[in-house]
């Protein structure tokens, strides 16, 4: 087992109150998994993602743990998880392109980060992962304006996963690209678990259908908590929350038409996380909410790693 | 109704002093019939947006022509009675410190002055429904308090307050969620049943696919295929729609099934050039127009290129 979270809760501090964007959250990935995280904007993907590595000022870690590869990561503590962070843990962050410092040419800044985190630079390792994601070596020589966005993300994922962390979080980072570069970036990402440069990975992006091509295991959140979490092919084939199936019925595919078949969204949008309701977040938007759901669903497992938050499944 | 573009050139100046030049659309042909969805798709930088704005008037076009029933655009109250324009991000369209129905409000002082209140009203109440919209729950509300599908209805709502012949719609739908964005999508579908047309621009394939009757690719400001959107994605012939399709992330169809495209089908290299007839309402471009689909295709019609496709 590579990561282990426990009932994780992060709120945001607000001036109207307390924000709770991850409000119990636990699952486990395994070594060389790929877990793709998907959900609507606004469920809590990103708030999961930066309480792994760096909380900012307004999150508080109101409660649950971490375990990575046996080790309980102190993820409250923002001195104590430097220790973790580039080593164990890396993140792609989402519009990771613009971070780029522009006023140096991309060599010359790797190499001032790699010193900063007291890590003498290994060039021949370096250009070895730029091999690996079929980036030319003279981008060293270049400034970030001259890299298209493509090339850019796969420079960032170079760098974030040159210490060859355990664990890696790619947070939306083919949203911005084309689908042919989208494509090219996310089989880079697999290449990364394929080759160890990474032992596991969370994929987070809004579209499943891109999740289903490089992640072993998806997990669906909605409003703070998991809604279902199993293998891909079970997620898209078989899937069991009500949320999970609508998601997945607003896809279309290509080859389905408005004129032969009408796609439905999911009609309403996720509750206020400053006071959430009680019992299950989705029943003022699920066809099948019935009494009980005004208690909250626990994530049962109904099947073999197939968990699933919802009386009816 | 019919927006018509008429071999449309647009050359930007760029650099410091403009000194510099930059074709962002270069002979680019097609019709937008009424009631028809045409669906604009290209990879960023293709020229999409450049042909929206140069249709709205918001940019000049450098050459050919843009004519609306045969009237060349010319920007300006009575052009935007017939034709609207909604964008990407419906954020930037309203000012935060206005409520979000002030966009009614310009309409009416612009366009229906004599309008009494309580006729207008039920106007804009009327034209709320018509985009699923709860009246009430919009109406008094501040942008900020109404979700990115809401305000992009609100958008459309507005258009359809105005004597609408063509809409166009610049990647209406990138920055919703995939729930809510094809409900945005049904109602394109729905408006154009009162006779509009619409242009809808997207880089999204399987979106365009869904909605529209006919496709237009888009690569580097030209025009590599089009026509009948069964056609161009049922069939595609052009390698480079080939490509786009097979990176497309397709739930049940892992990326390792997809056939792998390098070059044109025909020759080494890409193809590009005027376009040729592959079949019925389905047009491809080719560097080599003559010796290349006449002789592959056999004339005009696709039947045997079919044949030779499925031998490969
Ligand atoms: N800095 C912040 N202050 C207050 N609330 C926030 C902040 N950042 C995110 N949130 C809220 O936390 C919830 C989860 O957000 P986020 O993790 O960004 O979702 P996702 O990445 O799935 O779109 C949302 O309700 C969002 O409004
Ligand atoms: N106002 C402008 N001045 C100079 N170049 C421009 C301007 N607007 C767009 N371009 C350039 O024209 C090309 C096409 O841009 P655009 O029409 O926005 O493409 P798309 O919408 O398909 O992404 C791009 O290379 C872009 O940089
Ligand atoms: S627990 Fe109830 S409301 Fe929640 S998803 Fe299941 S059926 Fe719907
Ligand atoms: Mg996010
Ligand atoms: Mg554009």
């Amino acid at each position: 087992m590579s990561l282990r979270v426990s009932d994780l809760k992060v709120h945001y501090r607000t001036l109207r109150g307390d924000v709770r964007a991850l409000d119990g959250v636990s699952f486990e990935l395994g070594d060389a998994e790929i877990l793709g995280l998907a959900g609507e904007s606004g469920c809590g993907k990103t708030t999961l993602g930066k309480s792994l590595i760096r909380m900012d000022g307004r999150m508080r870690h109101v409660g649950g743990t971490v375990e990575l590869d046996g080790t309980e990561l102190p993820i409250g503590d923002d001195r104590r998880m430097n220790d973790f962070r580039f080593h164990e843990v890396s993140l792609v962050p989402q519009y990771s392109m613009s971070a780029l410092n522009p006023t140096r040419k991309i060599g010359k800044m790797v190499g001032e980060l790699l010193r900063s985190r007291g890590v003498t630079p290994d060039t021949a390792k370096l250009l070895g992962r730029l091999d690996a994601v079929g980036l030319p070596h003279e981008v060293l020589d270049r400034y970030p304006i001259e890299l298209s966005g493509g090339m850019k993300q796969r420079m960032v994922m170079v760098i974030s996963t040159l210490l060859d962390p355990s664990l890696l979080i790619a947070d939306e980072v083919t949203s911005a690209l084309d689908v042919s570069t989208q494509k090219a970036v996310a089989r880079a990402l697999a290449g990364f678990r394929d080759n160890g440069f990474v032992k596991s990975m969370i994929f987070i992006t809004h579209d499943i259908s891109l999740t289903y091509q490089i992640a072993d295991t998806i997990m669906v959140m909605y409003a703070g908590r998991l809604a279902e979490k199993a293998p891909a092919r079970t997620i898209v084939e078989a899937p069991r929350h009500p949320y999970t199936r609508m998601l997945i019925d607003s896809l279309p595919e290509v080859g389905v038409r408005h004129a032969d078949r009408r796609l439905s969204g999911i009609a309403g949008s996720p509750p206020s996380l400053l006071d959430p309701p009680a019992g299950c977040r989705f029943r003022d938007r699920c066809p099948l909410a019935f009494d009980r759901c005004a208690e909250e669903p626990p994530a049962a497992e109904i099947a073999p790693d197939h968990f699933v938050a919802c009386w009816k499944a | 109704m019919m927006l018509r573009l008429d071999n449309v050139t647009k050359v930007y100046k760029v650099g410091a002093f403009g000194g510099k030049t930059l074709t962002a659309v270069d002979g680019v042909s097609f019709d937008v019939p009424e009631g028809q969805v045409v669906s604009l798709i290209g990879e960023s930088g293709s020229g999409k947006s450049t042909l929206g704005k140069m249709i709205l008037g918001l940019v000049p076009v450098t050459a050919g022509s843009i004519t609306l029933d045969g009237a060349p655009v010319r920007p300006g109250k009575e052009y935007y009675r017939h034709v609207q324009g909604v964008f990407q991000d419906p954020f930037s369209t309203f000012n935060p410190v206005f409520k979000a129905d002030r966009v009614f409000q310009l309409i009416r002082e612009a366009y229906f002055p004599a309008a009494t209140a309580a006729d207008w009203d039920e106007r804009v109440r009327a034209a709320l429904r018509d985009v699923r919209l709860d009246p009430d729950q919009v109406i008094g509300k501040y942008p900020h308090q109404l979700s990115g599908g809401q305000l992009q209805r609100v958008l459309i709502a507005r258009a359809l307050l105005l004597d609408l012949k063509l809409l166009v719609a610049d990647e209406i739908t990138s920055m919703l969620d995939a729930s809510t964005r094809i409900d945005v999508l049904n109602l394109l579908a729905e408006i154009k049943g009162r006779g509009l047309g619409v242009l809808y621009i997207t880089h999204d394939l399987s979106l365009g696919n869904y909605l529209a009757e006919r496709t237009v690719v888009l690569r580097h400001g030209t025009v590599v295929e089009m026509g009948a959107t069964d056609r161009v994605f049922g069939r595609p012939l052009h390698p480079y729609t080939r490509q786009l399709l097979s990176a497309v992330p397709r739930l049940h169809a892992p990326w390792e099934d997809a056939e792998p495209v390098t070059s044109c089908l025909y020759h080494d290299g890409g193809a590009t050039g005027g376009l040729a007839e592959a079949g019925e309402d389905h047009f491809v471009a080719c560097a080599r127009l003559e010796g290349c689909l006449e002789e592959r295709l056999g004339g005009r019609s696709g039947g045997r290129l079919e044949g030779r496709l499925k031998g490969r």
